[in-house]
């Protein structure tokens, strides 16, 4: 990925599988790495178990929080029936995460919290920003089981890049 | 030496922080969605004394008068919540201000989260205040201060219009020190600050003459900037709008209004010459529109199939080809009521009586879909207490229940009920107290005995309020005691009194929140 074009990523699911958290991480990580990010939020009263998706967008110089529709490069998605719903705003050759989603599970099993984490470690294997960036994001934005977030993170990392 | 610092703020984050900056020291709101941040961040700063308020025009008075006093101060509220302050709204367009003060509103286009999706910038129309309008939150923090410095130097409240895609989206945003502004003396004014007819005339003088001076700063200010590129296409627009139209258009000509009233007559004019072809882009009313066509001038707006939801960028293209609005349609996974949410229980309850049901705004108005389709009735905040009164006019066959939640009921069901018992209204009330705001995230109230900063405070006790507000009866019961409660609900019905059961848990997902450090958003760089 060119560093002089804005990426944009979206990353779905429902309420309560910390998505907004995530996406919070990969924007702070976009931004310790010097991009311009924006990010932001569809989600109706998700925290009552409704959809949410967020996007994270970053590059030089970004205008829409909001990318167009097909235009996104990467699309991660934390639940199966959600899947279909998005899938039209990756771009042609955009890189689609969601076969990822069954090893994460496979490797968080009961630890369900860390789903998220897992899929940023995934994440991570695509985007041009070091693993440093993304360790220190994470560790800003949870507060508590750090530790285990970032043995997620790493593991999901891994498993990406064995693409 | 002042230190800067760049670290991800959402809207609303930078809206507090750009304020603290400014010198706050006041402010005052109810919770709503998309608003409810900005009061939670400006909770931190040991400089600001911030407040939930009871309700909405509460809080504006109370700032407002904070203002007069001599603080730079600042109302905070959804759209609708300006609605409950309309009345001090209108009338401080006369009597202006001694410190800057600001209102704050964050409207809902695409309705996220709320019962409409009012476009409140027509009411700097209304009220003859100055409208400000940021399209991102980095622009946020910067205005926001401009927004006190020209309260103050027109004497006048400003009006500050934030879009939930604003309030929730996060940017790089370099942030300062905060500037101490030295708090201003109060002089009694009778003339300015006692609205009399006699008054209020010359103060309305005073706002038509303050309106032609505003116009004058709208039409010079930077902040109504022309970008003058492309000749043969430009666009007029404001707000997020800005920026979807830049990702389709990036060589197009643009006079993007950050003050959009009073209207900059000229400089819209003057863009409109310059440019061959102008389109307005906006969001939900045609605002800007409008008075372009007042002035004759020659522009092409959106088909009125944009004026419903949300603008997102693939609109852009689509109202330049002039067509109507398309978009895809998605299904979403429909909000349900938590597992476990002691909501559930009243509505399963309810479901075995033959009655109509009043609801209100919160969690709670969820009763309404499956599997309880439980709730008929959902207006605006209290109406779970009036529409009980009203429908009962009506309807003879069946009782009708009002149902309301705690905070809610603070907010503004108090005085249905006195209402309810001064005009000899019978059936039943259930005041859903769950212990907080829910709804929003998990705020404190007056029924929880604890303040915005999570004092300890003195703690309203419904019992005695539905009381002396001339309920026949208060039950108080746990509805995890689902036959008791379902009898003294049969008992209640029955009865021909007008009778309050306060329904009380507390909201499970509270336990994890009520927290008082976990509310806010860790950000890096703030943490004062």
């Amino acid at each position: 990925m060119k560093d002089d074009n804005v990426t944009s990523i979206v990353l779905y699911g429902i309420g309560g599988q910390g998505n907004v958290k995530a996406s919070e991480v990969c924007g702070l990580a976009a931004l310790l790495s010097g991009y311009h990010v924006k990010k932001t939020e569809v989600h109706g009263m998700s925290q009552r178990g409704g959809s949410v998706e967020s996007y994270i967008r970053f590059g030089k110089k970004v205008f829409s929080p909001l990318p167009a529709d097909g235009t996104v490069d990467i699309l991660i998605c934390l639940h199966e029936e959600e899947y279909p719903r998005l899938i039209h705003q990756l771009k042609k050759d955009g890189i689609d995460l969601f076969p990822y989603l069954a090893k994460a599970k496979e490797a968080v099993g009961e630890q369900k919290l860390f789903l998220n984490t897992f899929m940023l470690g995934v994440l991570s294997a695509f985007l041009p920003i070091k693993t440093e960036h993304w360790l220190n994001a994470l560790n800003q934005t949870f507060k508590y089981a750090q530790e285990e977030n970032k043995n997620f993170f790493l593991k999901g990392k891994h498993s990406g890049e064995q693409k | 030496m002042a230190t800067k610092k760049t670290v991800l703020f959402s809207g609303n984050e930078a809206l507090a922080y750009g304020a603290y900056e400014a010198g706050l020291e006041f402010s005052a709101a109810y919770p709503g969605t998309p608003s409810t941040e900005i009061t939670q961040f400006l909770s931190q700063f040991k400089e600001i004394d911030s407040q939930w308020s009871v309700n909405e025009k509460v809080a504006f008075e109370i700032a407002y008068a904070a203002s007069i006093g001599g603080k730079r101060s600042m109302y905070i509220g959804k759209h609708v919540g300006l609605n409950v302050a309309m009345d001090p709204f209108m009338t401080s367009a006369y009597t202006g201000v001694n410190a800057g003060f600001v209102i704050v509103t964050c409207d809902d286009p695409g309705m996220h989260s709320s019962q409409n999706e009012q476009d409140n910038r027509l009411f700097a129309r209304v009220g003859k205040m100055p409208l400000l309008e940021p399209s991102s939150p980095s622009e946020t923090k910067e205005l926001i201060k401009k927004a006190f410095e020209i309260s103050e130097k027109f004497d006048t409240p400003v009006i500050f219009r934030m879009t939930t895609r604003i309030c929730h989206s996060k940017e790089n945003v370099t942030i300062q020190e905060r500037k101490d502004v030295p708090i201003k003396n109060f002089t009694p004014n009778p003339q300015k600050y006692v609205m009399i007819p006699r008054y209020a005339m010359m103060r309305h003088i005073e706002l038509e003459n303050r309106l032609l001076k505003l116009k004058k700063f709208a039409e010079n200010s930077p902040l109504n900037k022309m970008e003058v590129k492309d000749k043969k296409l430009g666009f007029i627009t404001s707000g997020v709008t800005y920026l979807y139209a830049k990702e389709y258009y990036p060589n197009a000509s643009y006079l993007k209004l950050s003050i959009s009233y009073p209207f900059p007559e000229k400089k819209v004019r003057d863009f409109c010459k310059k440019v061959k072809k102008v389109f307005v882009l906006e969001e939900l009313e045609p605002f800007i529109q409008n008075n372009c066509e007042r002035l004759g001038l020659k522009v092409y707006g959106r088909d009125a199939s944009f004026h419903i939801g949300e603008m997102k960028p693939d609109h852009i293209p689509q109202i330049v080809a002039g067509k109507t609005k398309k978009d895809k349609p998605l299904v979403n996974r429909p909000p349900e009521l938590c597992k476990g949410c002691p909501h559930r229980i009243v509505f399963n309850t309810l479901k075995k009586f033959d009655v109509i049901v009043a609801g209100d705004i919160g969690c709670y108005t969820l009763g309404t879909l499956p599997p309880f389709n439980g709730l008929h009735t959902c207006l605006c905040m209290g109406a779970g207490v009036t529409f009980q009164e009203g429908l009962s006019k009506s309807i003879q066959n069946k009782k009708v229940v009002g149902v309301i939640g705690d905070s809610t009921f603070v907010h503004s069901g108090i005085t249905g009920l006195i209402n309810a018992a001064y005009n000899k209204t019978k059936g039943v009330i259930l005041i859903l107290d769950n212990a907080t705001t829910a709804m929003t995230g998990g705020q404190p109230h007056p029924a929880t005995g604890k303040t915005l900063k999570q004092e300890e405070t003195k703690q309203l006790s419904l019992e005695k309020i539905c009381e002396v507000c001339g309920a026949d009866s208060i039950d108080v019961i746990d509805p995890a005691q689902v036959n008791d409660f379902e009898e003294i609900l049969r008992k209640r019905l029955d009865e021909n009194n007008l009778s309050v059961i306060i329904v009380r848990k507390p909201c499970i997902l509270m336990k994890q929140k009520m927290h008082p450090k976990t509310f806010t958003n860790p950000t890096p760089g703030v943490g004062r």
